[in-house]
This record gives structure tokens, sequence and C-alpha cells, in this order.
């Protein structure tokens, strides 16, 4: 593989890592279709309370989805603001002395 | 610049060089030897917090006088004051109806900044100091309602239900409410933002015409509208929470 320069092996892992962390967007899409699911069926099952059942749906929806939020947010700072490769030169400025 | 660049790939129908929703330091201030930046969120909040201002006195100036009977423009206000009052009862119960003045105020404040992409500026909680700022209001009001109506013992005691072991269990979870209320509204209008970005940059003109309306509509209007509902009506659970048990 020869000699890779250390901060561009930090870069590209970290490419890795944000798309490796989004993979927890499955979890809200299974579960928000699965809310959707039973609320349709509660819709069917009364529909004079759709109104009432429509926002309870949704504000359930929201509060699952901050998981994927969080592996977003990840994902964005890895990709955007990385903090590793700052650590990588204090830690090489620490060698050097 | 994240309005520039939008404008610039419509009207010049060039591809945005400017790929930006960047949140940047605008005008630096020095006070007392420590120098900070206003920064682009600082500059539209203060635009924000300007229109809310402005139609608070258009509306104090047009009804000199309320009567009993409302007609006309003192109908319409009163009706979206009686809206936030009957959201407030019915979430938080008839005995917290003072809470609605406070949840109108975050209610408006949110929504504006959440449409705010509608009118070309960058969203000021797109930026997560302000969504945290917002959800550690909210945390220090549970702390302090919880409090005041338990009492210190009584408070104290709340951390150790059911059973002694949840301690920890239950510190985290009262620290993990504000963490996941403000990264919920950031990250959700975070995201909006940056693929409008993404959208205004594709090279092919045509595509900017109709179709953003449809993108503007899901990602401002509808996604700002659920989330600033959803964050009142958490803040408000916790809160009513805090004073019940």
């Amino acid at each position: 593989m020869g000699n890779i320069d250390g901060g561009a092996f930090i870069l590209g892992m970290s490419a890795l890592g944000a798309g490796i962390a989004m993979i927890a967007g499955l979890g809200p899409g299974i579960g928000q279709g699965f809310a959707a699911g039973k609320g349709t069926e509660a819709v069917g099952r009364q529909p004079a309370a759709q109104g009432d059942i429509t926002r309870t749906m949704l504000v359930g929806q929201a509060v699952a989805e901050t998981t994927g939020i969080y592996s977003l947010f990840i994902a964005i700072i890895l990709v955007f603001a990385n903090p590793l490769i700052g650590k990588y030169i204090q830690y090489l400025e620490q060698i050097a002395k | 610049m994240y309005e520039i660049g939008c404008l610039y790939s419509i009207i010049f129908r060039k591809e945005a060089t400017i790929l930006d929703f960047y949140n940047h330091h605008l005008w630096p201030i020095t006070i007392g030897g420590y120098e900070f930046w206003i920064t682009t969120t600082i500059r539209n909040t203060w635009i924000i917090m300007g229109v809310l201002i402005l139609f608070a006195i258009i509306i104090r100036w047009s009804i000199s006088k309320f009567e009993n009977i409302p007609k006309g423009f003192q109908n319409i206000v009163e009706a979206i004051v009686e809206i936030f009052y009957n959201f407030t009862t019915s979430t938080m119960g008839e005995k917290n109806k003072g809470f609605a003045p406070y949840y109108g105020t975050i209610f408006l404040f949110i929504l504006f900044s959440n449409l705010s992409g509608l009118f070309g500026l960058r969203a000021p909680t797109a930026d997560l100091a302000t969504t945290l700022g917002l959800a550690l209001i909210t945390f220090f009001m549970v702390q302090y309602f919880g409090i005041r109506s338990k009492g210190i013992k009584g408070y104290m005691k709340g951390f150790f239900d059911p059973v002694p072991v949840f301690f920890p269990i239950n510190l985290i979870g009262e620290i993990a409410n504000p963490i996941s209320l403000s990264f919920r509204l950031f990250g959700n209008i975070l995201a909006g933002t940056m693929i409008m970005t993404l959208y205004y940059s594709i090279p092919f003109w045509p595509v900017k015409i109709v179709i953003p309306v449809a993108l503007h509509g899901y990602f401002d209007v509808f996604s700002g509208v659920l989330q600033t509902f959803i964050f009142v009506m958490l803040s408000m659970t916790f809160v009513s929470g805090a004073i019940e048990e």
C-alpha cells in the first residue's frame, strides 16, 4: 500500500464513517412507517376521530425521528466541521517536541 | 451568502459556484478586549424580532380601544390569541393557563424562524445555538417548577422513583430532554436548508422554475410548522409533568 499521508487517511476514514453513520436512517424509516400503519388502522376503525389520530400520529413520528437526526448530526460534523484533523495536528506537534 | 447564492443561481441560470449554507461571521464587535462577531444567525434573529415587533405595533395602533363585542380586525387577533390559550389548556390543563403567553411567543418565534427560508433568509433555528438556547429555557423551567411545586425534598425524591437504583437513569433522562429537543429542531431545519442549497446548485436551469415550490412546501412549510408544534407541545408536556407528579 505504501505510505499514506496521515491527514489524508483521517479525512478518508471520516468520510467513510459519515457514510456508515447514516445507516441509522433505517430505524426511523421502519418505525415511522409502522406508526403510520397503526394510525391508518385506527382511522379505519373510527373514521370520525381522524383529526385527533392524525395529530397524535404526527407528534409520535416526530419524536421517533430523533435518533435519525442524531446520526445525521454526526455525519454532518464529520464531513463539514471535522474535529479529528485538529487533533491530528496537535498530536503531530506533540511528537515533534 | 446563502440568499445571494440562491438568487444568483436562479436569476443568472448558472450553477451556484457558492455552495454555501454556512453560518458566516459578518461584523466584528470588540468589547473590553474580547472580540466577538455578529454572525448570520444573530442578524437573521434581529430581522425576525423586527418583523414580530412590527406586527405587534401595527395591531396596537389599529385597535385603539378594545370593544366588548369584537368586530373586524380585533376579531382575528382575538381568534389567534384564543387558539394559543386553547392549545395551552388542552395540553397542560386548565390551571396552567398562565403559561399561554410564553408558549405563544415561543411558537411565533420558532414558526417565523422556520418559515424564513421561504424569504431567502438562512433560518436562525438552523444553528444549534438558537435551538439549544430555547431548549435550555425549557430545562430550567422544568427544574424550577418542579422544585417550586414539590419542594426540594419532594423534587430530590422524585429521582429515586420507582426504585432507588433508577437514580442514574432518571438523571440521564432529565439531561436527555433538552438535548433531544434542541437536536430535533436543529437537525430538521438544517437538513432542509442543506437540501435546498444543493437543489439550487443544479446546473440545469429549467429545474428551478416550478418544482422548488413543492420542495419549499415540504421542507419549509410542512416540516417547519410541524417542528414548531412538536417543540412547543413537548416543552409543555415536560413542564406540566414536573408540576403534577
